[in-house]
């Protein structure tokens, strides 16, 4: 079962290379991990018998003539002259001349590039993502396909983690611009870290929780935090009445109880004076009114902190063991921050990691599904020997396992390299509009440059020129590879 | 001695327990990271099926509880909208690119991999070269192309676009699986007398089915999910679903209920075949590999 999907899938790899027309020969078999001669088990795979029967090597044979062999070149010879080739050569002719075209500015276009503060961020975002993105695509694919390996269910969790590679990149887009939603209620990816918190009982902060604003309020804010506006001293109560609470928060908080101080001791209540349904007195404790739990309180005396104390389930808090004199009695802002409001994913600090997430939900896939192949072709006498030679499992992984998985942990690396390089539509379609220059990359910035609103086609030839030099090391090891492969 | 002797087995069971404890783990594991690889496509889902009141003010998981206020009511609003022309468009910009792709890359691989030329080899490797070029690069030059002819926002001018940045990659995979057909077939239809066309339309091309299907379905899913190519060369009128869902983006947050059925939508059929060619692939493969 787990061959009949690798045997597919390693060729699937191939249809995402498609999907950036690039990067093909990384899936073609010669590339595919054969440590060892046996028979490999995609036998049927193109190219797998190519070099041996590689035409043009016998004598005696009964061959087309070369004029014929035009005719089945024409087609595909003049669509790639004229749609690949020649716009290549137009394109370099056109990225020195400006915006216009009509005028010769040699490389001025190409300096715009790396004196152009904006440009300059496109260049440092494609930095990021070649340096972060392909490392973690290949490790967790590696994790992937090990962890797999000896699961009876691994084809559904393939399936299950290949199949983002099917959905375009548009539509993976607006998945993620719901992920990623920065509300807590609505994105998912805030969900889960705000459940998580809840998990581990975090104090909850009252975030709008205020004094009332008139005069005859007891309390006032300060700077954030609230602070009682006559002191008191040791043997007084205090009353600390808040509003704006939101009753879900309360929905378990017991009712408050007036403040009885003990002799020398400074005592006070925090609560919501706020009786439901009507009626109560203002900045009085009124039966039913709920209690803030948990709250720190600060007796202040000239500036400086004297005791801290946290009120209790009843709303009740105590200073004993206080110096005489006058205090005011304070509650700290840190009461008052936010308690959590999501993590702003989709803000200009956080932009980039986060498509960076939503690639590696793409390509994850791809990756364990070569990766996976590679292993099933790992001879098992190697691992075995080494087993009962004593070796660990970690030492089997470290010593045998990765360097025999090294030519396909290449491949995929090197295709995440170009696939980085090329990344458009994602970082079109996740980062919102007023966040897109920090999100922008070099594929992006060249379609904005010439298409979308620039209007400066020289600049937009010259960034085209610019990715196409970027990826021109591939080309090489693509050719050199196919070369070294059929010699 | 006495004590390692004892202590062997005694810990070797304690391993296996250990392994099957660890197992357990593995399994529970997998099925976290599996059901996080599914929760976005799942949210997508949910979201598409919720109203926009809904959407606005709760999160979808809260849907799963009560199945009773889904509805399809966003999807009929988007058909009424048009959407239905940019999936028909979809459609006619990735059939005739698969055709002509795989037609056009068949002819190019079966004269790489069976006839003989001067510079063949020199041209292949072209070919290769030609995998990794950037669709930026064509972009303004095509434009202007294409303005000069007069096909700049037509479906065919995406059509041709994709045709040419498809064949490298179709060359290079039927080329290596046409090299790979025995020597002997086309020894022996040439002995019989057939010609070139015939060997390669009733010999090799039937042969190569799988790796046809496979390009095919690669192809199909390429210019099926592509935008750069649509926004820059496809009319209004012309444009795939893609472009119009990314034409939908700006006011991303407030038509949510347009831009999530949309995106259902055009992932479906790609998700249809993703699954159906799975089973195709490996039959194919695997009669492959037996003759």
């Amino acid at each position: 079962m787990t061959d009949r999907l690798n045997g597919p899938q390693s060729s699937r790899g191939g249809q995402q290379a498609a999907r950036e027309s690039s990067s093909g020969p990384e899936q073609t078999p010669g590339t595919s991990p054969e440590p060892h001669d046996g028979p490999p088990p995609s036998a049927s795979l193109p190219g797998k018998t190519g070099t041996a029967a590689r035409p043009g090597t016998g004598s005696a044979r009964l061959g087309p003539s070369p004029t014929l062999s035009l005719v089945f070149l024409l087609p595909a010879a003049v669509v790639l002259g004229a749609l690949v080739i020649y716009p290549i050569v137009y394109s370099i002719f056109r990225s020195l001349f400006d915006a216009t075209g009509d005028t010769f500015v040699g490389a001025d276009n190409y300096a715009s590039i790396f004196s152009d503060s904006s440009t300059l961020t496109t260049i440092r975002n494609n930095l990021i993502w070649v340096v972060v993105a392909p490392a973690l695509v290949t490790v967790i694919g590696l994790i992937f396909a090990v962890l797999t390996e000896r699961i009876r269910w691994a084809t559904a969790f393939k399936l299950i983690v290949f199949m983002p590679m099917a959905v375009s990149l548009m539509a993976s887009g607006v998945i993620f611009r719901l992920v990623y939603e920065q509300d807590p209620d609505r994105g998912v990816a805030n969900a889960v870290i705000t459940s998580v918190q809840d998990l581990f009982g975090s104090t909850q902060g009252y975030p709008d929780a205020r004094p009332r604003e008139n005069d005859k309020a007891p309390v006032a804010l300060q700077q954030g935090a609230v602070v009682t506006r006559q002191p008191a001293r040791p043997g007084q109560a205090v009353l600390i009445p808040l509003v704006g609470v939101k009753p879900a928060t309360l929905s378990s908080a017991a009712a408050a109880k007036a403040p009885q101080p003990g002799p020398g001791e400074l005592a006070g209540t925090v609560w919501v004076d706020f009786t439901q349904g009507g009626g109560g007195t203002l900045n009085q404790v009124d039966g039913t009114e709920k209690a803030l739990a948990g709250v720190t309180v600060e007796a202040v005396q000239g500036g400086a902190v004297k005791a801290t104390a946290t009120t209790e389930a009843d709303g009740t808090f105590h200073f004993a063991n206080l110096a005489q004199g006058d205090y005011l009695v304070r509650l700290p802002q840190s009461n008052f921050q936010a308690a959590f409001n999501g993590v702003p994913w989709l803000g200009p600090t956080l932009i980039t990691p986060a498509i960076i997430g939503a690639f590696i939900w793409v390509w994850a896939g791809f990756s364990m599904v070569l990766i996976a192949a590679g292993l099933s072709a790992i001879p098992r006498d190697a691992l075995e020997a080494a087993r009962i030679d004593g070796a660990t499992e970690w030492q089997v992984f470290r010593k045998i396992t990765v360097p025999l998985l090294s030519p396909v942990l290449l491949v995929v690396f090197v295709t995440m390299i170009i696939n980085t390089l090329k990344v458009f539509d994602l970082v079109f379609v996740i980062a919102p509009g007023s966040v897109q220059p920090q999100a922008n990359v070099i594929a992006l910035e060249m379609w904005r440059v010439s298409f979308g609103g620039g209007g400066n086609q020289g600049l937009g030839s010259a960034l085209a020129i610019f990715l196409l030099v970027l990826v021109l090391p591939f080309m090489i090891i693509n050719i050199r590879r196919f070369r070294r492969d059929n010699q | 001695m006495t004590t390692s002797a004892l202590g062997a087995p005694r810990r070797s069971a304690f391993g296996r327990l250990l392994d099957r404890a660890g197992g357990g783990l593995l399994q529970a594991l997998l099925v976290v990271i599996g059901v996080f690889w599914l929760i976005p496509t799942l949210g997508l889902f949910v979201v598409s099926i919720r109203t926009e009141t809904e959407n606005n003010s709760t999160g979808w998981w809260t849907a799963l509880t009560k199945p009773a206020e889904l509805t399809f009511s966003s999807y009929s609003n988007l058909l009424a909208t048009g959407f239905t022309d940019s999936f028909w468009n979809t459609v006619f910009i990735t059939v005739p690119t698969t055709l002509l792709v795989i037609g056009i890359a068949a002819m190019a691989a079966y004269a790489f991999a069976w006839m003989e030329f001067p510079g063949r080899d020199t041209l292949f490797l072209i070919v290769i070269g030609l995998l990794v070029v950037p669709v930026q690069v064509a972009l303004i030059p095509i434009a202007k192309l294409y303005g000069t002819l007069g096909i700049f926002g037509s479906i065919a001018g995406v059509v041709i676009f994709h045709t040419a940045f498809g064949l490298p990659f179709a060359i290079f995979l039927l080329r290596n699986f046409f090299a790979g057909i025995p020597r002997s077939l086309l020894e022996a239809a040439r002995m019989d007398g057939a010609g070139e066309w015939k060997i390669f339309s009733t010999v090799v091309f039937p042969l190569a089915k799988p790796a046809v299907a496979s390009l095919g379905i690669f192809q199909f899913l390429w210019v099926w999910n592509d935008l750069l190519v649509a926004l820059v060369f496809a009319n209004p009128e012309n444009q795939p679903m893609t472009k119009a869902l990314q034409s939908q983006m700006r006011q991303f947050g407030t038509n949510i209920d347009i831009l999530a059925p949309g995106a259902f939508l055009s992932l479906i059929i790609p998700l249809i075949l993703f699954f159906a060619f799975q089973r195709y692939f490996v039959q194919g493969m695997m009669a492959g590999s037996v003759k």
